[in-house]
């Protein structure tokens, strides 16, 4: 048979007789040859050796009564009875070799495969006959021969063989196909192929595009997916997850501006999910997270994935770690892109997206998840909420309370790290509420700053249950000194209770306790709104803190920082002279005990540092023109110093010296400065 | 010709999400020698980011840093002059520049870089230069209304620095530069 066909070729070169007639006897007399094998190697060698002679358009073996449909006719024959002979394999010799016989059967399955791609090579296969003739014929055939096996691949290879646009324009014919096949194919996989091609082929060109909307794929392949998972009940979650991902991928590229098919699938995907519970495997999440990513980096807009309705309701069926992931991923993708997120609407739908960062899930043991790691997700979410703006008040205050009731339900891990950047953002608020327009009613608004500020009390307040005094302190200070911009005494007052408060009753480290009191002398020092008697009772305990302190050299820097509180440049009210060298004297009794603590412990004298430190503060306020701080009082301070310097007992200090050096350096060049300033000097000598 | 990064104050994540985009682009690895940071960062990841456009990165500690091991000052030397790193909150009233320049003789250096007020500052006094580099980020200050991000970047050359800031207003940078000669007499004008 091998050299009839042989024979046959040269016959058909030589152009005795017309091809289509030598070409068909050819194809009819393989048919003596029934055995599965050596059947489809003789056929399979009469196609490679027939291939060049085919009457196709423009061969030279075209004629009136040659022409292309005869050359697809042969090769759909041969095709036919391949397939027919493969096929058969499958049912020859006992039950128990089924498993070797299928994987005799995967081998030979290009020899079948390659007429297709013979077909899709004529140039003469145009989409009329394409869709009149093979499609229809090859369809048949894979559709009767009723076997898994060859179903699966012929589907496939007709996918990759032939052209897109011919998909396209033949896609109702090609998926009504699936429905037919036999139950055991894996359709999913086939199918999913075909929707990838098609999304590649829409992402080639622009021009393309149309074609997809006249031939309405989205509907075809829509309904084609539900029919398939219709027909397969038991298909696992993941092949689902898959279709619809495809279909999501072709869909964004196709019709990126219809929100409304994105929407249909995630409603589909719910659909086929309820009743499932969470998902279980890793596969099928890593699915999912890829279909809920999918819209996220093609609109490049949280905005759009906050309207697709059944957005959350796919969420849901993640389990709690995987929800987590998406929330970061979320997040993420709202930070790359720098979009603000302007309304409370979508603030209450982002949150529910991401709530697996802000809370605690049910059924959530134990968190393993590392610290680094835990703080890194809660800085995003610190981030995010740096996201969040409206340029209305009031909008950007129901801004706010939707996230203050998000995060209070955080529990105390997450207090620390939300609860500040919230704090900040309303501050903010508060300021461009002072800088708009006076004349704006206070009444009918319920953005007003008072308001807004009895919320940020009550968020302070949660973070006692922590807790964290020092960060809670710190927050109270920032408030008092916005209520102190304000013009509101009482709330000043209330804040800075607080912030005291705390600093007495829960702030006991030292070194905390240091920069807790500079925090709050700084702070008062600037405030303006307070009336004589609050300010007195807020600074004697500020100074009374001080004095409090556990080591000598932080009290002594503590008291004559408090020296500020008595004399403010802007304001006449504050400028109590007295005071300012009571403070003074205080820090220099401190300084002395401290010198005299440290020849008592250490044999040698303690650094003179803080008295170079308390004579700059002198001069500072003689400067001022603060009459008690006299020529005589500097005088004898600086006597002192050089004194203890030059004494016995002197350690010593290279920092000190070069500290009183530059500060003698800082008086001559003052008294240089000659007119006012040099006068007031004149008097010192160094 | 020595460049010196200075900035600080970027209070990421409390009050900013991250620095400007277009400062990003700016502070390439590779071009600078020293960074100078005031201190309030606040977090690690943002210690981590600056130390990959230097590695020779010097902070102090601001009231709101993770970190609470930074130092609360901190000097260094580079070329001819001796530099001052203090967050600033320390020393009141806050902004004060007397109070300031007593921090600096104190420290004894020549260049005192601080912060806290998130407003940038340049000043010459007969002892040196004190320099606030303002907030990269443009947070939130309750000392300072209506704040633009901002950094600055010193060029040290022998006894010569000339100080170079950099503004992010409504969306441009703008820079801005001031020279300073460090001499043993008596001082030059400031800018």
């Amino acid at each position: 048979m091998y050299l009839l066909c042989t024979v046959g070729s040269v016959y058909i070169k030589s152009k005795e007789a017309p091809a289509k007639d030598i070409l068909k006897d050819l194809v009819e007399m393989c048919r003596g040859i029934q055995h599965p094998l050596r059947g489809l190697f003789l056929r399979s060698y009469l196609s490679q050796v027939s291939r060049d002679k085919l009457p196709d358009l423009g061969s030279e073996y075209e004629g009136d009564a040659e022409t292309v449909s005869d050359a697809v006719e042969f090769v759909l024959q041969n095709f036919t009875e391949m397939n027919k002979l493969w096929v058969r394999m499958q049912h020859q010799g006992p039950a128990r070799e089924k498993e070797k016989r299928e994987k005799e059967r995967s081998e030979l399955r290009d020899l079948v495969g390659k007429n297709l791609h013979v077909l899709s090579q004529i140039e003469g296969v145009d989409l009329d006959m394409y869709r009149e003739t093979v499609l229809t014929r090859v369809l048949e055939q894979v559709v009767n021969c009723k076997d898994e096996i060859a179903q699966c691949y012929l589907m496939d290879c007709i996918i990759q063989v032939f052209p897109d646009e011919y998909h396209l324009q033949t896609l109702e014919t090609l998926l009504g196909a699936f429905p037919q096949l036999q139950p055991s194919v894996d359709i999913k996989t086939v199918l999913s192929r075909l929707m990838d091609r098609l999304s590649n082929y829409a992402a080639s060109s622009a021009e393309v595009l149309p074609e997809f909307f006249q031939v309405e794929a989205f509907a075809k392949l829509s309904n084609a997916i539900g029919k398939v998972i219709e027909a397969q009940d038991d298909m696992p979650v993941i092949g689902v997850v898959t279709l619809y991902s495809s279909l999501l991928t072709f869909t964004l590229q196709v019709h990126p501006d219809r929100l409304d098919f994105v929407d249909q699938i995630l409603g589909a995907c719910v659909t086929k999910l309820s009743g499932k519970g969470k998902l279980e495997d890793s596969k099928s999440r890593k699915q999912v997270v890829a279909l809920l990513s999918a819209p996220l980096q093609k609109y490049n807009d949280i905005d759009i994935a906050l309207k697709l309705s059944n957005y959350p309701h796919v969420m849901e069926y993640l389990d709690n770690g995987t929800k987590k992931e998406m929330a970061s991923v979320i997040i993420q993708s709202i930070m790359k892109n720098k979009t603000l997120i302007s309304n409370s609407e979508k603030v209450e739908a982002l949150f529910e997206l991401i709530k697996g960062l802000i809370k605690d899930l049910e059924g959530n043991l134990q968190s393993e998840l590392d610290e680094e790691d835990f703080h890194e997700e809660q800085n995003s979410v610190a981030r995010l909420i740096q996201m969040l703006h409206n340029d209305d008040p009031e909008e950007m205050l129901k801004i706010i309370c939707t996230v203050k009731k998000h995060i209070l339900a955080g529990g105390p891990k997450r207090l620390p790290f939300t609860v500040p950047p919230l704090i900040f953002n309303a501050l903010k608020l508060i300021r461009r509420l002072q800088n708009r327009d006076e004349n704006v009613a206070e009444e009918d608004t319920a953005a007003t700053p008072k308001k807004i500020f009895q919320i940020l009390n009550q968020i302070i307040e949660a973070l006692s249950s922590v807790p964290v005094p020092e960060v809670a302190m710190r927050l109270y200070l920032q408030c008092a000194e916005a209520a102190d911009d304000s013009d509101l005494e009482p709330v000043a007052y209330e804040f800075f209770t607080q912030a005291y408060l705390l600093y007495e009753e829960e702030i006991s480290d030292s070194k905390a306790q240091v920069t807790a009191i500079h925090l709050i002398i700084g702070t008062l020092q600037r405030m303006h709104v307070f009336g004589v008697e609050n300010r007195d009772t807020l600074t004697h305990k500020a100074t009374g803190y001080s004095a409090k302190l556990l080591k000598k050299p932080d009290q002594c820097r503590a008291v004559y920082a408090c020296s500020h509180l008595f004399w403010v440049d802007d304001q006449d009210s504050i400028k109590d002279g007295e005071r300012v060298l009571l403070c003074l004297k205080r820090a220099l009794r401190i300084a002395n005990a401290a010198q005299q603590m440290a020849n008592a412990t250490r044999g040698s004298g303690g650094s003179v540092a803080l008295f170079i430190e308390i004579l700059n503060k002198y001069l500072y306020f003689f400067e001022k023109g603060v009459t008690q701080i006299t020529v005589a009082s500097v005088q004898s301070l600086i006597e002192l110093i050089t004194n203890e310097m030059q004494g016995e007992n002197a350690t010593p200090d290279p920092t000190a010296d070069a500290f009183f050096a530059s500060t003698l350096r800082f008086i001559q060049f003052q008294k240089d400065k000659g007119g006012a300033v040099g006068e007031k000097y004149e008097a010192i000598k160094v | 010709m020595v460049l010196v990064l200075a900035l600080g104050d970027l209070h990421i994540p409390h009050r900013a999400p991250d620095l400007p985009a277009k400062f990003k682009s700016m502070l390439v690895p590779g071009k600078i020698q020293h960074i100078i940071c005031t201190g309030n960062l606040c977090i690690k990841e943002v210690h981590d980011y600056l130390k990959t456009i230097c590695p020779d990165l010097h902070i102090t500690r601001g009231e709101y840093d993770e970190e609470t091991r930074y130092p609360e000052t901190k000097t260094l030397t580079i070329g001819q002059f001796k530099l001052g790193i203090c967050h600033g909150h320390q020393v009141i009233p806050w902004g004060d520049l007397d109070s300031l320049a007593m921090l600096q003789r104190q420290l004894d250096v020549d260049i005192l870089v601080t912060g806290h007020t998130h407003q940038f500052t340049a000043y010459k006094h007969e002892a040196g230069v004190v320099i606030n580099p303002g907030s990269a980020t443009g947070a939130y200050s309750s000392i300072t209304y209506d704040v633009n991000p901002s950094f600055v970047l010193m060029d040290i050359d022998g006894l010569r620095v000339v100080v170079y800031v950099y503004e992010l207003i409504d969306g441009e940078v703008k820079v801005d530069k001031i020279d300073f000669k460090k001499t043993t007499a008596s001082a030059n004008s400031a800018h």
